[in-house]
């Protein structure tokens, strides 16, 4: 856990302020600025802009202080996998009591001043959101289950909710949606990324499903969840936040996600290695732009709705 | 008498980390400082200082 056998570092090293932001995992950030961001403007009524940026803000500060909790936690796990070893704590930039110090902070932070911005109830879901990818995730099922990827990616699906929530006060079907779309995506979206990043989970010792239960049933399981996953985004489209653009959207992404699940599916490992995970590597790149590409459609919609009096 | 000192090494290599802090809690204020401009001043039901609803000023359809 926290006995971390850092990459050595200069004693005299002083960290940057880079290396601080580089705690609240400012990539995943951006991810859940946007989608918060879609929430919020697709949900019934409004807020003040100020308003509204605050919200985005602390939503955002929020899911940044649960990063630095993960990666407090985790520094063991990350100091052994390539993709993390040069994250601010494992690589020894910064002490782990630093970053929880910095994690607890700013879970406070983030969740009184969205209280204070927007309502009880949105601050609230932002306090589980926390409490779930810290505690739930990071602490629990990360190291237990193979299902980690799965139950944790609600963590990462709560952002539109809590957007919507700051808004109205409450959830509906249409954040229901959102969540489930966030949700289901999840899974694929990992999985892929353990087919190609090979030894790394081995390596740590992290239960994924690729070291578990083997690259075949991991294929079958990226297909299951992307068939799952289409009816999702189409539904969505069809409430009354949805729309043309978001409909259009929708069936194009989920037959285009569809495509690349069943070729990963066919495949065996000795034609992945022989390309070099070419269809695994397209397929998460795709995943990216998949979840852009669909709250962007939504906002689109809205502003449609607004604007041009549809 | 203390003599002038010349700025601290230490002081240097911390420079960016300082102003950074600085200019986060500069922009914190202001994101305060804002959020209370805006809920002050689209006023809802609030009457001067105190706070308090009172019934007499909600608008009555007959006033409109």
């Amino acid at each position: 856990m926290t006995e971390v056998s850092v990459n050595a570092v200069s004693r005299d090293y002083e960290p940057t302020f880079g290396d601080y932001v580089a705690l609240l995992k400012p990539r995943v950030m951006s991810l859940v600025v946007f989608t918060a961001l879609a929430g919020l403007l697709v949900a019934p009524g409004g807020l003040h802009p100020f308003e509204g940026f605050t919200a985005i803000l602390f939503i955002a500060l929020g899911a940044g202080a649960s990063g630095a909790l993960n990666m407090w936690y985790d520094a063991d796990i990350d100091a052994v996998m390539r993709r993390t070893a040069k994250r601010p704590v494992p690589s020894g930039r910064v002490e782990p009591g630093e970053a929880l110090a910095i994690g607890v902070a700013l879970s406070g932070i983030s969740v009184v001043m969205l209280a204070l911005a927007t309502n009880l109830f949105a601050a609230g879901l932002l306090a589980f959101t926390i409490f779930f990818y810290a505690v739930i995730y990071t602490m629990w099922l990360k190291r237990w289950t193979p299902q980690n990827i799965v139950i944790g990616g609600a963590a990462g699906a709560f952002p539109p909710m809590i957007g919507w929530a700051a808004v109205t006060g409450g959830v509906s079907i249409e954040s229901a949606l959102m969540f489930a779309l966030i949700f289901m995506w999840t899974p694929p979206h990992f999985w892929a990324l353990a087919l190609f990043m090979k030894s790394d989970y081995d390596d740590a010792g992290v239960p994924m499903l690729t070291v578990t239960h083997g690259r075949p049933a991991t294929r079958r399981h990226i297909l299951a969840y992307t068939v799952l996953l289409a009816p999702v985004g189409v539904w969505l489209a069809l409430t009354p936040v949805g729309g043309p653009v978001t409909l259009i959207v929708a069936v194009a992404l989920n037959a285009w996600f569809l495509k690349g699940a069943v070729d990963i599916w066919r495949r065996d490992e000795a034609a992945a290695e022989a390309d070099n995970y070419k269809t695994e590597k397209a397929f998460f790149r795709f995943s990216l732009y998949y979840l852009f590409a669909h709250f962007g459609a939504l906002m689109i919609d809205a502003a449609l709705r607004t604007w041009g009096g549809l | 008498m203390t003599e002038i000192k010349a700025t601290h090494e230490l002081h240097q290599r911390r420079l960016s980390r300082n102003v950074g802090v600085a200019l986060t809690l500069v922009f914190f204020i202001a994101v305060v400082f804002g959020l209370t401009v805006v809920k002050v001043t689209r006023g809802d039901s609030i009457q001067g200082f105190d706070h308090v609803v009172r019934p007499e000023m909600i608008p009555t359809e007959a006033a409109q």
